[in-house]
């Protein structure tokens, strides 16, 4: 097993004890990360696509996923995010089990209120981008707000505006995702999961359904949010963003984790063949 | 060469060119003219179309309250139908697989039956049923009366077409469901929206765009399956229309009656779905307010 972290206090022999229900205690009363994967596996019927991933993400930091197509990069934020199941292991986020209920020995599996409930508290973007085509911008950063939230129309607009404006789409408030170009579209994605107010935010290659020019503003916006304190995990093959804004790079293949450290040093000197390998073909 | 020498000269000037001519629009007009103008002819000048039959019975009452009929008849079924064929499109959808098999089950029978037969069944039963009690079963009876005979064989056919209509409708919903993406349920579901909230405020409204033009097609056909109330007695639009030719052998000029009203509501109807498509194609690349809003957008400061 990899260490998974430099500043994970918990000691790798004694697992982190649930106690009072779902809360994950951490042994010896350090920091509780803020996603923590143990052994966490995930099969597709017979295809198990994460056989057993080890990870941990504490706040307030940014942590780069890698790998090559196929490695599972993209079920293990789903996972996160209870978009999947996992099969085996522990995972939580922010010290409560995702997906599961502990009552003393035993597991209960989630209702969707509960999940839900859950879901709102990790803001996600996607490649797609995924805007509602029927609502403005605006009207999609404020529609989760009203509905789920339950905040006042007036109240989630204002929140909304100075979301826009922080990604300096302001202008484009009441403009359909249609009229917008892919880097507008997925900052506004990025407003919209912020309009939450999320403890966690998760990034799946949000640049790569973007043309060349546009990929440098919603990095920008994305390292704006780092800097801000955000704790993000991101899957990108965008080598310059993980080297300048990330504090752990974790490089996935196959559905294990084969290394991870600080982004500067794995990029310059990676430990293991395939990283080295993948890294050739990506620099 | 020239022409290129030309073009640099005139770069950037609005072109000026001639617009492709149609003669063929303009010989395909003159024709259609020609005919109408004879079938009008014919329309007007031969006595056996009897339009002073027409004239006299096109705004009677009878006639009145019959259309009237027929409209209210068509709009409460629709809504019937429109309504449970939402419920049974989700319920198709649903990963619970009783709920799923009922629906199934209900779309199965109501489009594998005849709507006469299931129209002609609720009626009858409506008469079995003519004889409204009140009081505790198999036991004393507080309350008896005998019900105006029409009043329950209207609501039971009205109940018959919603009932038929909502498993045509669940199919032309479910076929809208599917027509919306996965990253929009997920998008939403990420946000922390249920299912329900989810289906109502992310997935029907843009299913919308691919339900309404087919449903469209379903409210005139309902308009027109109305007709079959003759066999149940109700005096809708054309039952009253053909009461009256019966006693007067005036079949021709009085079909013309119930086929003009037919045409007017049809007309009406076209303009509604009109205006319907419009509202739920905001938001789509090349719909009408998009693209004036993008002519603003290049006017004004971007
Ligand atoms: N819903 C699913 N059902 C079955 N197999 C799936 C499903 N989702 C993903 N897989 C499989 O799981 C494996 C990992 O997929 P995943 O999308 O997580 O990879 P990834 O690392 O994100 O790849 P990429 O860089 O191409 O996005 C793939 O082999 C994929 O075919
Ligand atoms: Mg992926």
């Amino acid at each position: 097993m990899m260490s998974a972290d430099p500043t994970m206090t918990y000691p790798a022999n004694g697992s982190p004890e649930p106690v009072g229900g779902d809360r994950i205690v951490i042994p010896g009363g350090g920091p509780v990360p803020m996603v923590l994967a143990e052994a966490v596996h995930k099969s597709f019927g017979h295809l198990e696509v994460l056989k057993g991933i080890d990870m941990a993400v504490m706040p307030g930091q940014v942590a780069v996923l890698l790998g090559p197509s196929g490695s599972g990069k993209t079920t293990f934020l789903r996972c996160i995010n209870h978009l999947e199941k996992i099969n085996g292991g522990r995972l939580s986020v922010d010290g409560v089990l995702v997906g599961y209920r502990q009552r003393g020995e035993k597991l209960y599996e989630l209702r969707d209120r509960e999940v839900a409930e859950r879901r709102r508290h990790i803001g996600m973007v996607f490649q797609q981008f995924n805007l509602f085509p029927h609502m403005t911008a605006i009207g999609n950063i404020m529609e989760a707000q009203v509905q789920v939230l339950r905040r006042s129309r007036s109240d989630a607009r204002a929140k909304g505006m100075a979301l826009l404006e922080r990604v300096g789409l302001a202008d484009r408030a009441t403009y359909y995702p249609s009229q917008l170009s892919g880097g507008q579209q997925q900052r506004v994605a990025i407003a919209r999961a912020l309009a939450m107010d999320p403890k966690l935010m998760l990034f799946d290659e949000p640049t790569s359904a973007l043309d060349p020019e546009m990929v440098g503003e919603v990095l920008d916006a994305m390292r704006d949010l780092a800097n801000a304190g955000m704790t993000m995990v991101v899957v990108t093959h965008e080598i310059g963003f993980a080297r300048e804004v990330a504090d752990t790079l974790t490089f996935m293949d196959a559905g294990l984790v084969v290394e991870t450290g600080d982004p500067r040093e794995v990029i310059a000197n990676p430990q293991h063949r395939r990283t080295q390998d993948f890294l050739s073909k990506v620099l | 060469m020239s022409t290129i020498e030309q073009a640099e000269t005139d770069r950037g000037l609005p072109i000026k060119a001639v617009p492709v001519r149609h003669p063929g629009r303009w010989a395909a007009v003159a024709i259609l003219l020609l005919l109408a103008a004879m079938a009008a002819n014919s329309l007007i000048t031969n006595p056996k179309w009897l339009w002073h039959t027409f004239a006299k019975y096109v705004f009677t009452d009878a006639i009145f309250q019959g259309l009237l009929r027929t409209v209210w008849i068509t709009g409460a079924a629709m809504a019937i139908g429109i309504a449970l064929g939402i419920v049974l499109a989700v319920m198709r959808m649903s990963p619970n697989p009783v709920v799923k098999t009922v629906a199934w089950l209900y779309i199965w029978f109501f489009r594998g039956t005849p709507v006469l037969v299931q129209l002609v069944f609720w009626a009858y039963l409506a008469q079995l049923y003519r004889y409204l009690s009140l009081g505790i079963p198999f036991g004393p009876q507080f309350l008896f009366f005998d019900v105006n005979e029409l009043i329950p064989v209207i609501f039971a056919a009205v109940l018959a077409l919603g009932l038929n209509e909502a498993a045509y409708m669940a199919e032309i919903v479910r076929s809208g469901i599917l027509s919306v993406g996965k990253g929009q349920t997920e998008a939403a579901e990420a946000l922390g929206m249920r299912r329900t909230m989810l289906m109502r405020r992310i997935v029907l409204p843009q299913a919308m765009r691919i339900i309404v033009p087919p449903t469209g097609n379903e409210v005139i056909s309902m308009l027109k399956t109305t007709s079959l109330l003759a066999f149940v007695a109700v005096p809708e639009l054309f039952t009253t229309a053909q009461n009256i030719y019966n006693s007067n052998y005036q079949m021709i000029p009085l079909l013309m009656v119930a086929s003009m009203w037919y045409l007017v509501v049809t007309t009406i109807l076209s303009v509604g779905q009109f205006y319907l498509e419009r509202h739920f194609g905001r938001g789509v690349a090349g719909s009408r307010q998009q693209r004036a809003k993008r002519r603003l957008a290049t006017m004004g400061p971007a």
